[in-house]
């Protein structure tokens, strides 16, 4: 199989992603469809690594790994706040600032 | 999984090295030119140091301690751009350092310089402790207490009591600013995105840590963080794609495959570099991504909830330094990267610039907040800096360069007096409140008449040498059409930034209006640096338009 396919199925996961964060109203679940279009670009950089024949993205992809767990360090603190002020972890009730 | 079958996997084998054997060559340990280097390493250590200071001294101790630190430690970080600069690395002696992955040219210094300038400042600011009342016989910042505890809950109380207060600001302002240092020098697309995660962190953390009107803070710093991560998301995708389109991360690299420059006999290469798709579309993620940052319209959205929920200190080293790293990215990468690209982005970024800027200064009329209409102004002014990058040509970089670092001091200025004005709910940000200040406490309204003259662009101020510069780039280079709606734009946003003025000197003071707090010596500072770099820099800009003038080179 050729690896470009594993480039079309990132593109997939990505999207899907991406469709998940304006869809979904829960802030964690919005959270994680942040960290699948993550995972989507891992798939990606490791799958052009393959086609290339270089390290480089195999590299990207282990700092990428790194950089996420830092965001979720940082990412789940902020919404916990949040949800504790709130009892709410919807995005749609955090809403005292508008246009 | 046996390396056979993996190289069979292989679709075009051959010219194609193999994974498995790659590894065992001698690897060789990079040298790193450490006194290139040495303003992020000197930030990045003395975070670090801050959060060892924040871990073993005891609580009274550590306020005096992290100011000092952080404050020396970023003087002493600008003391090695000036010397770096001063040895020629600015000019002549540009490089690429650290095996390529950045780059310590003319406008990494300036733009250094500019963000750690600012990033004193800004240390003053948040330092500021003569604001806020005395919380049970201590002095406390802008700062939240415990910013853990439930907004109004029994552990806020509690915290406030006992008079504590978020020391841990100072490691985080220093570890943005580490990254901020990195964003503009990235030279591969790895530090890119590392850089870009390493500034933004820090930065959502900030925005949720305000003292007063805590629900609305933590609000901004969920917004931000969702939207950042989100926007950093599509960085990174268009980032694998650029990866997948060239097979390498460098800047120089992707810049010559773009550009055909070296005929290539990779079968694998000659098949991605074939597909326009993936450098389109990557290109287009990773500049979405730095518009994102940069807060220009249609990616804006963050920006006035941001600046409105955010401490104002916070606000305004934001607004200040994140503009200054992220246009020295998007510079780098569209003049290093993608001028090859030229005839495709020219036009997206024409129709971005001239979005931004109407739709910055028209919105701005209608807000009522005088946060928000300082995002807005921001939005409106990262489209006039777009109308300089543009250009695409050694003046438009030395005008962006400068127009920078004019408006990243207005910027802290104008948020600093914000802080000034309060009742006693804190800041008094409603417009309606600033009726009649010019009345109560001229001095305060004339400074910040003269920030609001200074955004609006009105000769004699640095707004104005600024904006003179950029437009002139950008007409200089063909964009005359920009220039027009730049002006246009300019014009109706003086109308909002009047309104404002006019509502401070002609109207009469209320009854139960604001009072304005006598700040202590660092917020004066803080102010008065403000002040006299908008006059210097437009009574007698010429020694800085030289300055950036010649730093308007990249290295590649």
């Amino acid at each position: 199989m050729s690896p470009i396919n594993y480039v079309y199925l990132a593109a997939l996961l990505f999207t899907i992603g991406a469709a998940g964060v304006l869809i979904r109203r829960n802030a964690i679940v919005v959270f994680m469809c942040i960290e699948l279009m993550l995972n989507a670009s891992n798939l990606a950089l490791v799958a052009f690594s393959r086609m290339h024949g270089n390290l480089d993205g195999q590299i990207m992809a282990f700092f990428v790994m790194v950089v996420a767990a830092a965001e979720v360090v940082v990412g789940l603190a902020i919404i916990v706040m949040l949800y504790r002020a709130r009892h709410s972890a919807s995005v749609d009730d955090a809403s005292l600032m508008k246009l | 999984m046996s390396a056979v079958a993996i190289t069979s996997m292989h679709a075009p084998s051959g010219a194609v090295p193999n994974l498995w054997t790659l590894s065992a060559e001698k690897l060789e340990a990079p040298s790193i030119e450490y006194g290139k280097l040495s303003p992020v390493l000197i930030v990045l250590g003395v975070a670090a140091l801050g959060v060892l200071l924040e871990a073993f001294l005891p609580r009274k101790a550590r306020y005096t301690a992290q100011v000092f630190v952080s404050a020396l430690g970023l003087v002493a970080a600008f003391a090695a751009v000036i010397a770096l600069a001063a040895g020629g690395a600015a000019g002549t002696k540009a490089q690429l350092v650290g095996v390529g992955a950045l780059a310590v040219d003319g406008p990494t210094l300036f733009m250094q310089g500019v963000i750690l300038l600012t990033g004193v400042v800004a240390v003053l600011v948040f330092a500021e402790r003569k604001l806020e009342p005395a919380a049970h016989g201590s002095r406390v910042d802008s700062f939240a207490a415990q910013p853990a505890s439930v907004p109004g809950g029994e552990g806020e109380k509690e915290a406030t009591k006992a008079g504590w207060t978020t020391t841990e600001v100072f490691p985080l302002l220093l570890f943005a600013i580490g990254g901020m240092l990195l964003f503009p020098a990235a030279n591969d697309l790895l530090l890119l995105f590392i850089a870009l995660e390493v500034f933004s962190l820090p930065l959502y953390l900030l925005c949720a840590l305000a003292r007063r009107r805590r629900l609305l803070s933590q609000e901004a710093a969920v917004k931000y963080f969702l939207l950042g991560a989100f926007s950093s998301a599509f960085l990174l995708f268009g980032i694998a794609l650029l990866y997948g389109y060239a097979g390498t991360v460098t800047y120089s690299g992707i810049a010559r495959v773009v550009s055909g420059a070296d005929a290539t006999t990779d079968p694998v290469l000659a098949q991605t570099t074939g597909n326009d798709a993936l450098l389109l579309i990557g290109g287009a993620l990773v500049l979405m991504g730095l518009l994102f940052k940069v807060g220009a319209v249609p990616f804006h959205m963050w920006t006035p909830d941001v600046y409105q929920g955010a401490p104002t200190p916070v606000t305004g080293f934001m607004a200040a330094a994140t503009k200054v790293a992220a246009f020295g990215a998007l510079l780098r990468l569209l003049y290093v990267v993608l001028p090859g690209l030229a005839w495709d982005w020219r036009p997206v970024l024409w129709g971005v610039a001239i979005v931004t800027m109407v739709a910055g200064a028209i919105v701005a009329i209608t807000q009522t907040d005088i946060k928000r209409l300082l995002a807005y102004s921001s939005i409106a002014h990262a489209g006039f800096l777009l109308a300089g990058v543009v250009a695409l040509s050694e003046e438009g970089v030395s005008s962006v360069l400068f127009y920078l670092g004019a408006y990243s001091f207005v910027t802290l200025g104008a948020f600093a007096v914000v802080t000034l004005v309060r009742d006693a709910g804190g800041e008094a940000t409603h417009l309606s409140k600033w009726a009649g200040l010019g009345r109560r406490s001229p001095l305060l309204a004339a400074v910040f008449a003269l920030f609001l003259l200074a955004f609006a662009g009105i000769p004699l101020t640095s707004g104005f040498s600024g904006k003179f510069a950029v437009f002139k780039a950008a007409a200089e280079s063909g964009a005359g059409a920009l220039v027009v709606v730049g002006v246009a734009s300019s014009a109706i946003a003086a109308f909002f930034y009047l309104r404002v003025i006019v509502l401070m000197f002609f109207s009469e003071p209320k009854a139960d209006g604001p009072s304005v707090a006598v700040p202590s010596v660092l917020t004066s500072t803080a102010i008065a640096v403000g002040v006299a770099v908008t006059v210097v820099l437009g009574v007698a800009p010429q020694y800085f338009l030289d300055l950036a003038g010649s730093a308007g080179v990249f290295v590649r």
